[in-house]
């Protein structure tokens, strides 16, 4: 099985300036590993990262919206699978990091951990490509091809955390991070 | 025509407001993206009309707490938007609504039918539970709200709209009858 931050690793060589959604434990490790201006961590409540992701892409459709999703965090926003299949944003790439737990909280696990199936619950909301991996070289032979694909792309990352990352909150929705997102796009308060 | 009051406690009495009317308060508004989950109270008089005319971008959401993350996102770019909700979806999104709409500072704008209102009764003096709590939700929330009631409201929708986009914050314009189809 993958660690979350050498997966994130090969991920951030194949989008150096792209807008990045990221939610608890994966935005932890995605700051450590591509601090950047359009790092987009305000998602506030818990499950709204690929709403975010969408209402990104169809305001920026020049640039690609990469959304690091949670596996719990999805759960709590099934329909979104649906929105975003309907509006099909082609610059919307979906990467859920399946890990079976709600690692903020505990690491307990999520609900059917052991029955529920991601891509499918994606391939049947409409999405039409998805993708899984479980192993790095694989996904490092095949994430610029998946990049390239037109959106939306749903890809389930299944992996385990690596070496754990500063959890730092205050930082993560400071909101100069806000401030320093909506400058790097260009656009005024 | 004027609606009558079936309420002992009606203060407010004027005519339905006409969809056509929101409408062209919501183009005024540059309102571009409308993000829809369905709402008795606006659906014939708002959202078939809207869904009908091509100056707007209708994105079908499946709930309610999504339409707000999407609306965020969109308002980091030039789009302006709208979510049209019932008042059930209102408050089933408020955990969003706090932290995103009120804690990021974001100029999320709400159209919000008061589903079963009674026509010319101020939502605080509803007999029905539901719609008598919205208002004070607001207010404890601190979030602008305005009733939009009779015909003589509308001319309220573009200001408040241009207000919240010019000092990013949400506002809510609450729907107190059915708009009238045209």
């Amino acid at each position: 099985m993958m660690k979350r931050d050498e997966c994130f690793a090969v991920l951030a060589r194949h989008c150096p300036d792209d807008i990045v959604v990221a939610v608890y434990s994966s935005a932890f490790d995605w700051v450590r590993i591509r601090p950047h201006a359009l790092n987009y961590f305000a998602v506030g409540a818990m499950g709204l990262a690929s709403s975010h992701g969408l209402g990104l892409a169809l305001g920026q459709p020049g640039r690609k919206i990469i959304v690091l999703d949670g596996d719990g965090s999805l759960l709590m926003n099934l329909g979104s699978l649906v929105t975003v299949a309907a509006a099909a944003p082609r610059n919307f790439y979906h990467f859920v990091c399946e890990n079976g737990t709600y690692e903020a909280n505990g690491s307990h696990p999520i609900p059917a951990r052991d029955k529920v199936d991601f891509s499918g619950l994606a391939r049947a909301a409409g999405y039409p490509t998805v993708r899984q991996f479980d192993e790095l070289d694989s996904f490092e032979r095949a994430v610029a091809g998946v990049l390239a694909e037109p959106g939306p792309v749903f890809v389930d990352l299944k992996l385990v955390p690596g070496e754990p990352a500063p959890a730092d909150f205050d930082s993560l929705y400071a909101p100069s991070r806000r401030d320093a997102f909506r400058q790097a796009l260009g656009l005024q308060r | 025509m004027t609606t009558q009051p079936a309420n002992p406690l009606a203060t407010i009495a004027g005519p339905a407001p006409s969809g056509a009317s929101i409408i062209a308060a919501l183009k005024e508004a540059k309102i571009g993206t409308v993000l829809s989950v369905p709402d008795i109270v606006t659906s014939a008089g708002l959202l078939f009309p809207i869904a009908d005319d091509n100056s707007f971008r209708l994105i079908r959401v499946c709930k309610e707490d999504e339409a707000v993350g999407i609306s965020a996102g969109l308002s980091y770019s030039a789009e302006r938007t709208i979510l049209l909700i019932q008042y059930t979806g209102l408050l089933d999104s408020i955990n969003a609504v706090r932290a995103v709409a009120v804690g990021y500072k974001l100029p999320i704008v709400f159209i919000v039918g008061l589903l079963e209102k009674e026509p010319g009764v101020p939502p605080k003096k509803s007999a029905l539970y539901g719609i008598r709590i919205v208002e004070p939700i607001l207010d404890a929330m601190g979030i602008e709200h305005h009733l939009i009631e009779t015909q003589a409201d509308v001319v309220r929708i573009r200001p408040a709209i241009e207000a919240a986009y010019a000092s990013s914050r949400p506002t809510v314009l609450l729907i107190g009858q059915r708009p009238l189809v045209s």
